[in-house]
């Protein structure tokens, strides 16, 4: 029983369970969804909600949360694209500048955070519109119209496209590099939380910035880089959405914020932070990834996709709650005082909080 | 940490050394010349539309009514809000400042009556402009321009009917918008095997494997017909994932879409032509308040549909290179 418990407790268990059920359901289902082909676009149309999601995920655990992040990726991409159109300069040039720019909003929100104790939740909805603004603004002044131009014929287009955007054949499928990315990326936000001291601060000033302060956590500097990590993340898939597609639309990336909030939550990431871990948030987008999916493999119209989305999220808010109580309960304390076993460092974590 | 700021920006200006492909410097867009200066015929033109911010349609409807402004001299005043009431509420501001003529869409006709009626009854003429067609007479606008959906539709369904096909996907990239649904209504009045698909649209890579999905989950379809450029951009990448032999034509047109025309992996596009529904409304408020003309004598004028195909392509293509088109 005990045993049980522990396991329950883990934040990624409800959302592990759940992911199985939807990817069977699809497989009987959906005579299509049983090929590697389909396996493979689930996996490509997950990593490209799913790697910001990494981020966003730490971030949440961390206390705070990012609405910036579904534009900030359009951003990115319109920073490289106009840059070097309008200059005519290497493409690289304006990767590197547009990674400058983007930490550099990563770094003011969470300045503007830790420095006026305005909730984040309003601080980057700020940056939001900032953002939304100015990349329409922006574009309409340098290009002319509102999409950027076509870039393909700038120079460093071609290696930028294999590292951002590159693609194999798989039998008939096709794997897309972005997938790889995401899993690295899973594993070393995996790897920070649960081994490095860096994991540690973040859980505490998740549960309680100001006891994490009071045993010497640097919460400021902990949180910034935070911030700084979502807007990495969101550089990294609008590199990869402007050397796949070319051309971006500037008005586009807005309500993806809320895809990566959704994967961190059905993840098993609390919405109050100190609580979560990076293969709860991968698995969050992979239910999405199934699900948006799924439902166009089952031939079923899409148009119910957000009504199937809301009732999931709910469903896991729902289990998430429940689990919570009972990780909290005495059985599931007297189980964290076990030696410690591989397994149990994420509990263990979780019960440092406060 | 110094030594390594150097080192990249070193790196940065000498791949900042000058590369090909980018901005053309020697190509100058200048705009027509000749004409008034902006202002001097002493009226003022309210422009409300339901843009949702960054789409490339709504930039070309602008740039026609800001080019038709400087042309007749009219003082134009641009607003824009997706959302039914707040569009509602852009014409009653233009009614309070008390404009003299409002260009305005009426995509939400019921909610933005109201708005309509008071500019009516305060004696300022209202054209309608892209949608509204079969409204804007009880609304009380003199005159519309635009295009009828389903007629493009079924325009776009009876010339690819001809072409024997049996089973196009019809992709909505707005959810709950009337005038796209009117759209694939239409085709599918022509191909009665048309169906429908939900889409982002604010994603493209939402976009591509959702229709990826769809094309290999249903081996069938054998026409793909996207209601905007990008999707169809967006539609040739999914295509190619699922190799899918379905064939591609679009509503709307942009450059990219326009080569793609050219060099066949898109097969039309119906063109609405926004700049001229822009254009056209500045215009034809001009020339009513100067002249008292009713253009389309009481009947709505078509900018559309208008075909393009590989006949007409390297005529048009110099045009969506200027944005006109």
């Amino acid at each position: 029983m005990r045993r049980f418990l522990r396991l329950l407790a883990r934040p990624e268990t409800g959302a592990l369970v759940a992911a199985l059920v939807i990817f069977v359901f699809f497989l009987l289902v959906a005579p299509s969804f049983r090929s590697l082909a389909a396996f493979c676009t689930v996996l490509y149309q997950s990593s490209t909600i799913g790697i910001v999601a990494v981020g966003v995920g730490l971030l949440m655990i961390g206390g705070e949360f990012d609405l910036s992040a579904g534009v900030i990726t359009i951003s990115a991409g319109l920073v490289n694209s106009m840059f070097c159109w309008y200059l005519g300069v290497n493409l690289w040039a304006g990767a590197l500048l547009s990674l400058a720019f983007c930490l550099a909003v990563g770094f003011l929100n969470g300045w503007l955070v830790m420095r006026t104790g305005i909730p984040s939740f309003l601080i980057t909805l700020g940056t939001f519109f900032v953002l939304q603004g100015a990349n329409l603004g922006v574009t309409k002044l340098v290009t002319g119209s509102v999409s950027s131009r076509d870039i393909s014929a700038i120079d460093g287009f071609a290696s930028l496209r294999k590292v951002f955007a590159w693609s194999f054949p798989l039998g008939d499928a096709t794997v897309w590099i972005t997938v790889l990315w995401w899993a690295l990326f899973v594993v070393v936000a995996a790897w920070t939380l649960q081994r490095a001291r860096i994991g540690n601060w973040i859980y505490a000033v998740g549960g309680s910035a100001s006891s994490a302060r009071a045993v010497g956590v640097p919460v400021v500097r902990t949180k910034i880089g935070l911030f700084m990590t979502v807007s990495f993340l969101g550089w990294f898939v609008g590199m990869h959405l402007l050397y796949r597609f070319n051309t971006l639309q500037a008005g586009n990336g807005v309500g993806n914020e809320f895809l990566y909030i959704i994967a961190a939550v059905v993840g098993g990431t609390l919405l109050t932070g100190g609580f979560g871990n990076a293969f709860g948030v991968a698995i969050g987008a992979f239910i999405f990834g199934t699900t948006s999916l799924g439902i166009v493999y089952a031939g079923w119209d899409p148009n119910w996709f957000k009504a199937f989305l809301g009732v999931m999220l709910l469903l896991a808010v729902l289990v998430n709650t429940y689990v919570k109580r009972l990780s909290s309960s005495p059985a599931a304390f007297a189980s964290v005082a076990d030696p410690p076993a591989p397994a149990l460092a994420a509990s263990g974590k979780e019960s440092r909080r406060d | 940490m110094r030594p390594f700021l150097a080192a990249a920006a070193v790196t940065v200006l000498a791949l900042a050394a000058c590369s090909s492909g980018g901005k053309d410097d020697t190509k100058t867009d200048s705009d027509s010349g000749g004409g008034n200066a902006a202002g001097s015929s002493g009226y003022t033109v309210a422009f409300v539309t339901h843009e949702t911010p960054g789409d490339a349609f709504w930039d070309k409807v602008r740039a026609g009514a800001e080019q038709a402004a400087k042309d007749t001299g009219v003082s134009l005043k641009y607003s824009n809000d997706p959302d039914a009431t707040k569009q509602a509420q852009l014409i009653q501001s233009a009614v309070d400042a008390k404009v003299n003529g409002i260009a305005t869409t009426l995509v939400t006709p019921d909610a933005l009556a109201g708005a309509v009626k008071s500019a009516t009854t305060a004696g300022i003429p209202v054209v309608g402009l892209n949608a509204g067609i079969d409204q804007y007479q009880q609304l009380g606008a003199l005159m519309y321009f635009g295009s009828d959906e389903s007629l493009a539709g079924t325009s776009l369904g009876k010339r690819i009917a001809g072409q024997g096909v049996k089973h196009p996907l019809c992709v909505i990239h707005q959810t709950g918008s009337v005038s796209l649904e009117a759209r694939c209504a239409g085709v599918k009045s022509a191909v009665p095997g048309t169906e429908n698909i939900q889409v982002n649209g604010a994603d493209d890579s939402a976009v591509t494997t959702t229709l990826q999905a769809k094309l290999a989950q249903d081996k069938s379809i054998d026409y793909i017909v996207a209601l905007n450029a990008q999707v169809a951009l967006d539609a040739i990448n999914a295509k190619q994932q699922a190799s899918s032999q379905a064939k591609l034509a679009t509503f709307d047109l942009n450059t990219d879409i326009a080569k793609k025309i050219k060099d066949g992996s898109v097969e039309f596009a119906i063109d609405q032509q926004p700049y001229v529904q822009g254009y056209m409304s500045v215009t034809s408020l001009y020339l009513y308040l100067k002249n008292g003309n009713d253009i389309g004598g009481g009947k709505p004028v078509l900018t559309g549909p208008s075909f393009v195909d590989s006949a007409n392509i390297e005529k048009i293509l110099p045009f969506t290179e200027k944005n006109t088109r």
